[in-house]
């Protein structure tokens, strides 16, 4: 393939008392959001920083443009792959231009100074990363997800093909994922980038990856999210005693009994599906047919109303079941 | 976009060196006689005046007591930025981490090697040649106990563990001194301590071309390295992945400060709280994580400092002499303390 970026062959990673992933054989595309998933300890970290040069691979190749890792000097490496890390470093007392023009590191003379180059490319990663705005804060001032995407904007600046993020929104909450997420996306379908990501995140991953490099018993699956989810590899590597992994809806759940009281469930698929992820959570059997309970899900949006055995009707979901809890 | 205003740098600076200058006159006014501010320029600028005492005073004693002020105030200032930028660590400083105890050990075994002169209180009477001697020892010392306390930093990451490291290393060089003044002649001890206490008059005049001329190069060195301090901020796996050298910077560094310190040690004796204070101030006055400029900023704060320090060690219109290192404690330690409780993360205040 002559459109991937990196590949490794035969890689082993590791500590020199304990190897952590072996016989590694990966390939990192051009234009591929890749997730590297796997469960916390599973040796992501390792992985990123022996692909990242910061850490010598205990066996086997890390090629980078078809140089051996280990032969491409720091500045011209510099100038091929960048990374985010998961080190939580803040000099508050850096502003955020300060910290991005920090990413023209490999490009400026030993001063430091801005051509008019690098300013043009601190601007399009202020702009593109949507920080701008805030170009002249402090990084104290900033909340995580800003802070964030200062750090992916200071990464940008550098001007990589490569771009390796460990865990870039392991501290943030469910909308900054997604807008992260989102701009990664945008960011590698716009250029002939490659990024890679860990997290261990299985939603996001699912949702967001081109291509999953999944963790399991010291080795590592590569494929597309969907072909993991349906050949079962993917339930395989997170299996835990009493989890199982909910096909439809894409996520481990606590395994339960099925033995609770049936219910059909009719109605619109957005307001079903809901009722029907209610329901199970209450210990309830979703069923295509059933003489006990029928929940009949009628309206829209907000106007959505719960009917239950054509008798009672609720205008919410938890006024349903607390109803259906005394019968 | 804005850039980080320049404007407001140089107004900045322009402040800070008037400060200098103000402060460098009045410390040569200043002391057991006052001589007023007029007759000092009129001696500076070598016009006839008509006290020759006072002459002699301002260009014998007092001009270069003051030019050694600045020179210590530069140079520890610039050696305490460059440790806490190395070791992201904010309570890092020259006199905190052991380095300066180190240079005193180097300097003592010097003297105990030359036989002849068995005190550090001594190296002022040194010539040129012991001069330099004295610069390499002291250096040396505080390049071992820096090695020392990188290597340890390398295996472990905690700050905490990092000062108590450099603690102990301290405890363990000035053990060593004292089993060597346990055999030594009590006048002897005595002026160890007098050197402890820290002195800035007893460097000679062409003692002082060579801790001007170290101080210089080392400042211009550190000046050199600013591309790198700045990389160092974000981390060392960040400097790396920007193409920096980690083990060939960290080594300058570390030897560009340990001459800053040595140099400055040697000669004056331990000084403490400037390197760690200073660097702190400046940063709160200037707003600003840059080295480009912090490192110019923490000459010029760290020279006032240092002359307002010797202004009161004077106790002006009287006779009495402080010691030195005693102020310096007495100012800095309030302002590690201020800047500790208006941080409250001392983290996040690089």
């Amino acid at each position: 393939m002559s459109d991937r970026i990196l590949y490794t062959s035969n890689l082993s990673v590791g500590y020199s008392t304990r190897t952590v992933l072996s016989s590694l054989n990966l390939n990192l595309g051009k234009g591929q959001l890749t997730c590297l998933l796997g469960a916390n300890g599973s040796g992501k970290s390792t992985l990123i920083r022996t692909l990242a040069g910061i850490q010598k691979p205990l066996q086997g190749i890390v090629s980078l443009k078809g140089t051996n890792l280990r032969e491409v000097g720091p500045k011209v490496l510099a100038k091929q792959l960048s990374l985010v890390l998961t080190d939580r470093i803040a000099p508050g007392n850096l502003t955020v231009y300060g910290l991005v023009s920090l990413g023209r590191f490999p490009y400026t003379t030993w001063m430091g100074s801005l051509s008019d180059e690098d300013k043009d490319v601190i601007q399009w990663a202020l702009e593109i990363t949507n920080t701008i705005q805030f170009a002249n804060r402090h990084i104290g001032e900033l909340s995580d997800g800003e802070k964030q995407k200062v750090m992916i904007a200071r990464a940008l600046a550098q001007e990589t093909d490569l771009i390796i993020l460990d865990e870039p929104t392991a501290h943030l909450d469910s909308p900054n994922r997604i807008e992260i997420f989102h701009l990664l996306q945008e960011l590698v379908s716009s250029n002939n980038r490659a990024i890679l990501i860990s997290t261990h995140d299985i939603d996001t991953a699912i949702a967001n990856a081109d291509k999953l490099w999944l963790v399991a018993n010291n080795t590592i699956h590569q494929g597309a999210p969907e072909d993991l989810v349906l050949d079962g590899r993917l339930e395989k590597a997170f299996t835990k005693e009493g989890l199982s992994f909910n096909y439809s809806f894409g996520r481990f759940e606590k395994s339960r009994e099925m033995s609770g009281p049936k219910v059909l469930i009719k109605g619109d698929a957005l307001g079903a599906h809901w009722t029907e992820n209610a329901l199970r959570r209450a210990g309830f059997q979703p069923v295509l047919n059933s003489q006990e309970f029928t929940v009949e899900v009628t309206g829209t949006d907000s106007n959505r109303k719960w009917i239950l055995n054509a008798q009672h009707q609720f205008e919410t979901i938890e006024e349903l079941l607390i109803k259906l809890n005394t019968l | 976009m804005k850039i980080p205003s320049t404007a407001l740098s140089v107004r900045a600076f322009a402040l800070l060196i008037l400060i200098v200058l103000g402060l460098f006159l009045l410390n040569l006014g200043l002391g057991s006689v006052t001589i007023p501010i007029d007759e000092v320029a009129k001696i500076l600028l070598g016009k006839d005046v008509e006290n020759v005492a006072w002459q002699n005073i301002i260009l014998k004693i007092r001009l270069p007591r003051t030019v050694t002020a600045v020179l210590v105030g530069a140079a520890l200032s610039v050696g305490g930025l460059q440790m806490q930028t190395l070791f992201r660590n904010p309570l890092a400083g020259p006199s905190v981490l052991g380095i300066t105890a180190g240079a005193s050990l180097g300097v003592a075994t010097i003297m105990l090697a030359a036989g002849s002169a068995t005190t550090a209180f001594a190296i002022r009477s040194v010539g040129i040649g012991g001069s330099w001697l004295i610069v390499l020892a002291s250096s040396v010392g505080a390049f071992l106990v820096l090695l020392i306390i990188l290597a340890i930093s390398y295996r472990i990451r905690d700050n905490v563990v990092m000062l108590i490291v450099g603690i102990m290393v301290a405890n363990i060089t000035i053990a060593i001194v004292s089993i060597w003044q346990y055999f030594s002649d009590p006048e002897q001890i005595q002026e160890y301590i007098l050197w402890t206490f820290g002195s800035l008059g007893g460097v000679t005049n062409y003692q002082l071309g060579v801790l001007g001329s170290i101080v210089g190069v080392g400042i211009l060195a550190t000046f050199f390295l600013s591309k790198t301090l700045n990389a160092l901020l974000l981390g060392e796996d960040y400097a790396q992945s920007m193409g920096l050298n980690i083990r060939r910077s960290r080594i300058l560094i570390i030897f560009v400060t340990s001459v800053l310190a040595g140099a400055i040690t040697g000669f004056c004796g331990p000084i403490g709280f400037v390197g760690i204070a200073v660097p702190h101030l400046t940063r709160s006055f200037l707003n600003t994580s840059d080295h480009r400029l912090l490192i110019p900023s923490c000459v010029l704060v760290g020279a006032i400092l240092m002359l307002f320090c010797d202004i009161i060690s004077q106790v002006p219109g009287s006779t009495t002499v402080l010691p030195v290192n005693a102020i310096t404690a007495m100012i800095g330690s309030p302002i590690v303390i201020w800047i500790i409780v208006k941080r409250r993360h001392l983290k996040s205040s690089f």
